[in-house]
């Protein structure tokens, strides 16, 4: 599949925001994104404006917030999908078909039951929470993530293992949460942790470097079959170096560090 | 016409940040004796059927969206 070809749904409901930056990362590495709004999904849209899930490649849930963030962060949304086309969503994950979330669309993935994903395509529950800040604040700053995916994650496919990110996070409910005692454990063996806060020399995460208090300074995991990933920090906000804090002060790359997220995942596409 | 009320808390373990900042913030304004603040949500909703159903509707409710099992209890009860 050449890049051009690529076609990325990037899905917005009311109060959604991030779209136009998670599109134009898709843009930015060759592919065709489209901001979608859930009713012309769902045949609530006059006949020209009317889309088919299963014509796209990609779906990308965007970050920020949507429909107010009430009831919990990304829960009207998941609903409204459940509600609308959840069986849509559970073909297009099934079909192997890559789907990213970041941040309230991290968190819209877990309410929608296809992260973490122990058991089948997508649970009819939630099996984790993305829960409020242990700070209990919106946190806001650049954080260090690294790559601990050992290769089944699409997202993280071009990226060097234990390789460093320093990629934006701006949350209020970033704290992944399971009552499961073997939780992390079970995430660890099936290769689901695709990145982990740390400090800026690579040791483990203290706060703020982990600004939310997650389990095992995790930011970011996928399904058990690699294609659903989400993460709370925002790749799509780094795309070219003039976005990273220390970009006049030895930050030598002229790309940005969120680039290589997007870019694996066109990498994946390519070779199919 | 029946009310009922949906009382959504965090479940016992779960970290609650609100509540513990309210109580901070409750101390420092000098009450004294706080053994504990927790936070709480509450929907009330308004239904056109019998209490019984109404409150089997309201527990699908917070199946379907109002609560997360995984942190969150949920009761219902007619008011």
């Amino acid at each position: 599949m050449k890049p051009e070809d690529v076609k990325v749904c990037v899905i917005r409901i009311e109060g959604t925001n991030c779209e136009d930056e998670m599109a134009g990362a898709f843009e930015a590495v060759g592919a065709q994104a489209e901001k979608v709004h859930l009713k012309q999904l769902i045949k609530q849209a006059p006949a020209g404006l009317r889309r088919d899930l299963e014509d796209y490649d990609v779906l990308a849930f965007p970050g920020g917030f949507s429909a107010g963030d009430y009831v919990r962060a990304g829960a009207i949304f998941a609903a409204r999908i459940k509600a609308g086309m959840g069986s849509e969503v559970r073909r297009f994950v099934e079909d192997g078909k890559p789907v990213l979330g970041v941040c309230n669309g991290f968190q819209i993935l877990v309410e929608l039951g296809l992260l973490p994903a122990f058991e089948g395509t997508m649970s009819d529950v939630p099996a984790a929470a993305l829960y409020t800040n242990d700070s209990g604040r919106f946190e806001c700053r650049p954080t260090v993530l690294r790559n601990d995916s050992r290769g089944k994650c699409i997202f993280a496919s071009s990226i060097p293992e234990k390789k460093l990110l320093t990629i934006p996070s701006a949350h209020a409910e970033g704290k992944l949460l399971s009552m499961d005692p073997d939780f992390v454990q079970k995430l660890e063996d099936n290769d689901q942790i695709v990145f982990r806060y740390v400090c800026p020399d690579g040791s483990p995460a203290r706060y703020p470097w982990n600004p939310n208090g997650s389990q095992s300074d995790i930011a970011g995991i996928c399904n058990p079959a690699g294609n659903v990933m989400g993460m709370m920090p925002h790749p799509e906000r780094v795309m070219t170096r003039f976005t990273h804090p220390d970009w006049t002060r030895g930050y030598i790359s002229e790309e940005g560090d969120g680039r290589v997220v997007f870019e694996s995942v066109m990498r994946h596409l390519e070779k199919r | 016409m029946t009310v009922i009320e949906i009382r959504i808390e965090l479940k016992k373990g779960v970290a609650d940040p609100e509540g513990k900042n309210t109580r901070k913030t409750l101390e420092s304004l000098g009450f004294e004796g706080i053994a504990d603040v927790r936070s709480v949500k509450l929907f009330e909703v308004e239904l056109d059927m019998p209490a019984d159903d109404a409150l089997k509707a309201g527990e699908e409710m917070c199946r379907k969206l109002l609560a997360n099992p995984v942190i969150q209890n949920y009761r219902v009860t007619v008011r």
